[in-house]
């Protein structure tokens, strides 16, 4: 079914429709512990996205050499490998950034989101198809991410990426840099995708019903006539 | 009376899901019910325990002792998820109740994010063999507490009246809010 939606359509579908985040609901873990300001959110999502564009091109690469009964097992390793290389890299390049995501970096390797990509996309498509579709997939966690990440700057700590944005006045809000105001924050954005999502659906449903009453009264009027 | 505060403090004080985020895959997943919220949190913390040993083990004997903790990362996914499997097969060996009772679970445990983040974290809290050991212990105590607490709000949950968009996973995440702001108040119980 997949195989039959355009290019661009399998690099947007990642962005909203089947954001990882806010729909389905994987990589809960790191979207959760390290959203405290948006620069850690997009330096999260970046090797997130990172990990799972080189792991989906490999896997995809050698879809056809593995036996499905170790698959799994291949897949972790691959990830695990390139969750070092960003590792080291970052520990080497950005020695702050890298102290303030701790350990989330290295517990990419079990985000659910990349294996799951893994899975369910890669080990099927085509290498150029499963990049394009990690690429899609890593914008989506950035956006999520990014959301996040800079609601709670800005009720927490009155910045965004490290700009003032709210007056001096307003009293920051020291929940929202506590887990708890992590666990609100999502759950409140998920919620509300999903009354956006269901208001759109029932949008298209009642044009559709319009659209067969329209149909159906054209075609009795032409009977009468 | 520092092996109890080092139990206390990842048990209560730093829970591993409600501070530390770790484990929240199987913490929405399977909370549905307080029968097998419980029986995956007993899972989960037989695992933790174990891993915690033998990761401590290989960490300290092969990797330090090789100079290769670069590769920290893919011996630890390995062990762990071989481990699970061997688990498994022990249990299924020795005890037929046991294994009704866990098995389903011990498959979902190897990617749950806790049991490698809590290896990673007795790496980097230094910790010695025996604290680890203790550590990991509480992790496990910790998670299944909180699993089993949401699992019983939940059930009280399906005859209260949610708001269509938010049934499921959001109205979880914000139960899970309200549980971090309570277990608040273990914190500066214990510092680190």
């Amino acid at each position: 079914m997949s195989s039959k939606l355009s290019l661009s359509k399998e690099y947007l579908k990642g962005l909203w429709e089947n954001n990882p985040v806010f729909i389905q609901v994987l990589g809960m873990c790191p979207a959760l512990a390290v959203t405290v300001s948006a620069i850690n959110g997009i330096a999260m999502a970046l090797a997130t996205t990172f990990v799972l564009v080189f792991s989906s091109f490999i896997v995809s690469l050698i879809r056809n050499l593995v036996p499905s009964q170790v698959r799994i097992a291949a897949y972790i390793l691959i990830i695990a490998t390139f969750v070092t290389i960003v590792d080291l890299v970052m520990k080497a390049q950005f020695p702050e950034l890298s102290k303030s995501l701790g350990p989330y970096i290295p517990l990419i390797v079990v985000n659910c989101l990349i294996l799951g990509r893994q899975e369910a996309f890669s080990s099927k498509n085509s290498v150029g198809r499963s990049v394009l579709d990690a690429l899609g997939m890593g914008s989506g966690f950035l956006i999520a991410l990014f959301v996040l990440g800079g609601m709670r700057e800005i009720f927490g700590s009155r910045t965004l990426l490290g700009f003032q944005v709210l007056p001096d006045f307003y009293e920051p809000w020291l929940i929202m840099i506590l887990p708890a105001g992590a666990f609100l924050t999502l759950g409140l954005l998920m919620g509300l995708s999903n009354a956006h999502s269901e208001r759109k659906k029932r949008i298209t449903k009642e044009a559709i019903v319009q659209d067969y009453l329209n149909v159906k009264a054209t075609l009795k009027a032409k009977q009468e006539s | 009376m520092e092996l109890f505060l080092i139990f206390f403090s990842s048990a209560v004080v730093n829970n591993f899901v409600l501070s530390y985020f770790l484990g929240i895959c199987p913490f929405i997943g399977v909370s549905n019910k307080i029968s097998s919220a419980f029986s995956m949190g007993l899972a989960t913390t037989f695992v933790m325990t174990i891993a915690s040993i033998v990761t401590w083990l290989i960490y300290h004997l092969i990797l330090v002792e090789f100079q290769l903790e670069f590769l920290q990362y893919v011996s630890f996914i390995l062990v762990i998820a071989s481990l699970v499997q061997f688990v498994e097969m022990v249990i299924k060996k020795i005890s037929q109740p046991l294994y009704r009772a866990l098995g389903i679970f011990l498959p979902l445990i190897t990617t749950n994010c806790a049991i490698l983040g809590l290896a990673l974290f007795i790496v980097l809290k230094e910790y010695n063999f025996i604290e680890g050991i203790i550590y990991g212990l509480g992790a496990g105590v910790g998670f299944t507490l909180a699993i089993t607490i949401m699992a019983g709000i939940r059930e009280e949950l399906d005859i209260a009246d949610v708001p269509k968009p938010f049934q499921g996973a959001p109205i979880t995440l914000i139960i899970a809010g309200i549980l971090a702001l309570a277990f608040m108040g273990f914190s500066g119980m214990i510092s680190g």
